[in-house]
């Protein structure tokens, strides 16, 4: 393979993107070369995994710009994880997607597919960036492709909320993460990933804290509070944005980040010696007790589901400065797992909205009678939420409460457990509503058109495998903190 | 003597001569052809001159072959290369941009009188460029002024007729003060030659009188560089000058004047006045860091779109000065980067409001709205103008803030205070490019579009030329960079 297989990774959605726009009056096309180019970039993304199981060497491309700075391609096995998953999902979602602008009649349908390629493109940029600098342009590049799809609707409330995400996130890149970097290569001389850290030991501890802290909030992406109010806000977007991004590609571009800064940039075992981390820990660790009491209190599926992702992402941003190679392994577990969960209860979510219109929780008795199949789909991806065998959200637990317990840190293991509790307390009552309370007298609707229903059965049967068959994600979950390269 | 050692003459010989026979010119589309021709031939002069210039080393060239001190000697360095390839460059596209424009907003009957004032123009600002004697710098400096009132005067819109008056007193006064100084450095040197200048004043005994041209030549220099706070000029001659003007001059008139700033305090004054640097660095960094917050502060509340571009210039000259007063290595060519990258994204963002007001005749704010479904491809390019603007990767406008920020991080304390001056500069130039974008796209339109159309071809193509320039120089800036590092070398070279 040469490098000219990294580009095709960005290239292929963008050229998909700009054929469907030629395409802006024939639906049917239109939608064919969307599933055409998804189907393409899995097949690119998985002949990268199989040259990295036949520990072939991956190419690799960098153009050097300026004195000290370039721009890198790179992937590494948690990157390869982040593309495979951000890839499977887009085909998954596309479909999804078909079933679900077509049922609701949206409008600006091209514009809405055209975006999706875009931040497709920009996540496989984020997924292959070897250095902080490549890894913040796509970073942004993905911020500001989504937000012509938040703002969807177009209607007053809308933009109103679009802003609220543009300029939190913007924000805090430009204003925390980006001096980060600047200063990480002042400090540094570099800001290439390499494992074990960049810093020289020269670095005080003092001046370290002070990244940490300006990582973990500039990195807005991972919404650890008090910088998660644009994620909430991004819920006006129609559901397959708020499936695909906002439960996968978006927030796990920011988890992604915190992972690779902690693991490459800090190193873990320079991070376990710096007093911040405790206060780091702290922040994560209130973070996802605090958003999940809130979701208790939500009375609209798709706020609660939005405060589930800031609960969700609180455990991998936790799991990350835990700093234990047992915690950091659960970390990338459970970006894939969230993933896999979350994307699922999102179309279920957006299917209840298309056959009924229905998007308040105490709509929502009986609902598993009409809609079985999605209402089953959606408790398997609740009890992944919660972590319950024998859905995949039970083995990255696992592997974070142990790594809790190596690291000795009580507030990270109460911080687990207690949110545990709060998981199953929003949770359970949604599925007991759906089964066991009687429907309205006239309600009836069936289930969503067929594609969504296929969506949402993929993911809820893949959350249901990845409990099986998490060893080879294990692996790579492990080479990755080994540095093993190819 | 051949032709190619003539090049540096000819930039201001032959647009000189072209503009009386363009004013004599009444044929239909001729005075604008003759005025691009002669633009083009000057710009590829110019670049043949930059080359040069970095193969092998400066060019001179004594007028009349009259030796250095006695005659006037034209010197061009890496810094006067660049600035010549600027002028020229830009006036060319403007020029080709303009066609329509003009006619429209300037009138079929005096478009003659008004290119042959464009080639005066250019023939001042490259004049100024090249020459190298400091009262010479003054005889083109009001060349291109007087000239300059000409076009804006040519607005459509009658304010331009104060807004010109205003810059008309703002520059003579400017002008003069430039000139009281230089009289000054001449009373005490007897000589008006830069290079000469430099070495005569070492043996000055009484440095006062030079300390005081100094303060003059700075202050009336800063005004006819539109530097905080002395801008006031600058935003409405923008605002009410006919677009192409607009496009032209925001490129190179005001950056014209920083260019002789820094020639004549790196060349005459930093060397022979003990402790001038510290004072020209702490004279100018406050003045760059308020510039920048103030001028982007201005444009966030602006609800003219042409008045939130000058506004912008007057930041973003906040950035160019902030990198000389460095008075490093990395914030001269940092700040010297800036001009060149700043004038093709400022050309570049105002060609693209010139094509919107070509078809709206209007550039207030609350009229873009939804402009963006009719003229995709102008909008697309103010887009992608302005991103560079906030200084995106892969835009001409990161490379340059790149170097500033590391000559920020050099400078210690007060380098921090000013890496969060660029950063939150660049957050605030992301919030007034951001509302044009927001407007301009998903608001719906507020006056009737149903007439309005994409610009013209003959538009689009020049405006696209510069955006994908824009492009270019981001991905691959080494052009500018090795001039811009020449350029640095070379006016340090003066302090040891």
């Amino acid at each position: 393979m040469t490098a000219t297989s990294l580009f095709l990774l960005i290239l292929t959605p963008l050229c998909g993107g700009v054929l469907l726009l030629l395409a802006n009056r024939r639906p049917n096309l239109r939608e064919s070369i969307t599933l055409i180019t998804a189907t393409l970039l899995i097949v690119q993304v998985a002949l990268m995994l199989q040259g990295w199981w036949a520990q072939e060497l991956l190419p690799e491309w960098r153009y050097d710009w300026l004195p000290g700075l370039s721009f890198y391609f790179r992937f590494d096995a948690l990157g390869l994880i982040f593309a495979g998953l951000a890839s499977l999902l887009w085909l998954v979602n596309s479909i999804y997607s078909i079933g679900y602008m077509r049922g609701n009649e949206e409008a600006n349908q091209t514009r809405f597919y055209f975006f999706f390629t875009v931040a497709i493109a920009a996540t496989m940029g984020v997924a292959m960036a070897g250095n902080l600098l490549t890894l913040f342009f796509f970073y942004e590049l993905l911020t500001l492709s989504t937000y012509p799809l938040v703002t969807h609707k177009g209607d007053e409330r809308t933009i109103k909320s679009a802003r609220v995400y543009l300029g939190v996130l913007l924000t805090s890149s430009i204003a925390l993460f980006l001096p980060a970097i600047i200063w990480t290569s002042a400090l540094a001389g570099t800001n290439d990933f390499r494992v074990g850290g960049i810093f020289p030991e020269t670095v005080s501890a003092s001046v370290l804290s002070i990244l940490l802290l300006l990582y973990l909030f500039g990195i807005g992406k991972a919404a650890v509070m008090p910088v998660h109010r644009w994620l909430p806000a991004a819920m006006v977007a129609p559901t397959p944005v708020s499936a695909l991004l906002h439960a996968v590609a978006v927030v796990k571009a920011g988890v992604f980040t915190i992972i690779k800064v902690v693991v490459l940039i800090f190193g873990i075992d320079v991070l376990a010696t710096l007093p911040i981390s405790d206060l780091a820990i702290g922040l994560a660790s209130f973070t996802t007790v605090a958003a999940s009491v809130v979701a208790l209190r939500q009375q609209n599926l798709k706020r609660l589901l939005a405060y589930s992702t800031i609960g969700q992402l609180a455990y991998v941003v936790l799991a990350a400065l835990l700093t234990t190679r047992t915690a950091e392994a659960g970390a990338e577990l459970h970006l894939v797992v969230h993933g896999f969960g979350k994307i699922t209860l999102f179309f279920a979510a957006g299917a209840i909205y298309v056959a009924s219109g229905k998007t308040e929780l105490h709509q929502l008795n009986g609902i598993g009678r009409l809609m079985p199949i999605t209402m089953v789909a959606f408790a398997i991806g609740a009890l992944s939420m919660i972590g319950v065998p024998p859905t995949a959200g039970f083995i990255s637990k696992w592997f974070m409460i142990s790594g809790a317990l190596e690291a000795g840190s009580v507030v990270a293991l109460i911080a687990l457990l207690l949110s545990t509790a709060l998981n199953a307390g929003y949770f359970l009552p949604v599925i007991y509503r759906a089964f066991w309370l009687p429907a309205a007298e006239n309600d009836r609707h069936g289930e969503a058109p067929w594609p969504a229903v296929l969506a949402l059965s993929i993911t809820a049967l893949l959350t249901l495998a990845l409990f099986w068959f998490h060893s080879p994600l294990l692996t790579l979950a492990w080479q990755f903190l080994e540095g093993a390269s190819s | 003597m051949s032709f190619a050692s003539h090049v540096i003459i000819f930039l201001v010989a032959v647009p000189l001569a072209v503009a009386p026979i363009i004013s004599l010119l009444r044929v239909r589309h001729l005075p604008w052809l003759m005025a691009c021709i002669t633009s083009l031939f000057v710009f590829v002069l110019s670049i043949q001159l930059t080359q040069s210039v970095l193969d092998s080393g400066d060019v001179t060239y004594a007028l009349g072959s009259w030796p250095a001190p006695y005659g006037i000697e034209l010197r061009a360095g890496a810094l006067t290369a660049m600035m010549t390839v600027i002028v020229s460059g830009v006036s060319t596209m403007a020029l080709w941009f303009g066609r329509y424009g003009i006619y429209v907003e300037v009138g079929e009957q005096r478009a003659h009188y008004f290119y042959a004032a464009w080639m005066l123009v250019l023939a001042g600002l490259l004049g100024i460029a090249v020459t190298g004697d400091a009262f010479n710098v003054f005889v083109f400096m009001e060349i291109s002024s007087l000239a300059t009132y000409v076009l804006i005067a040519g607005g459509p819109d009658r304010r331009a007729l104060t807004a010109v008056l205003k810059y008309l007193i703002m520059g003579t006064i400017g002008a003069t003060f430039y000139l009281i100084g230089v009289g000054l450095v001449y009373m005490m040197t007897g000589t008006l030659n830069f290079a000469d200048m430099e070495m005569r004043l070492a043996d000055v005994e009484n440095l006062r009188p030079v300390l005081v041209a100094a303060g003059f030549i700075t202050v009336g220099l800063a005004l006819k560089a539109a530097i905080f706070p002395l801008h006031v000029w600058m935003p409405n001659a923008y605002t009410y000058a006919p677009s192409a003007v607009a496009v032209f001059l925001s490129a190179c008139s005001t950056k014209i004047a920083l260019f002789i700033l820094l020639k004549f305090d790196f060349f005459v004054f930093q060397k022979n006045l003990a402790g001038h640097d510290v004072q020209f660095s702490w004279f100018l960094m406050p003045l760059a860091a308020i510039a920048i917050i103030f001028g982007s502060a201005v444009a966030i509340n602006e609800n003219n779109i042409k008045r939130l571009l000058g506004y912008s210039s007057v930041a973003q000259l906040g950035y160019i000065l902030m990198g000389a007063s460095f008075v490093t290595y990395l914030g001269l060519s940092g700040g010297i980067l800036h001009i060149f990258n700043h004038a093709l994204i400022k050309a570049t963002l105002f060609m693209a409001v010139a094509c919107v007001f070509y078809r709206l005749r209007s550039a207030e704010l609350k009229d873009f709205a939804g402009i963006a479904k009719k003229m995709p491809w102008t909008m697309a390019a103010f887009v992608l103008a302005g991103v560079a603007l906030i200084g995106v990767p892969f835009t001409a406008g990161f490379t340059s803030k790149w170097l500033l920020v590391k000559a920020a991080l050099e400078a210690g304390a007060v380098g921090y205070v000013l890496l969060a001056v660029v950063l939150i500069g660049s957050l605030m130039a992301l919030v007034y490019i951001w509302k044009v974008v927001e407007l301009a796209y998903f608001k719906p339109a507020t006056v009737d579009l149903s007439r309005v159309s994409e610009a013209p071809l003959m538009m689009r193509v020049p405006l696209w030329i510069m955006v994908l320039m824009t492009l270019y120089f981001g991905v691959d800036p080494s052009y500018p960079v090795r001039l811009a590092n020449a350029a640095a070398v070379s006016l340090l070279g003066h302090l040891s």
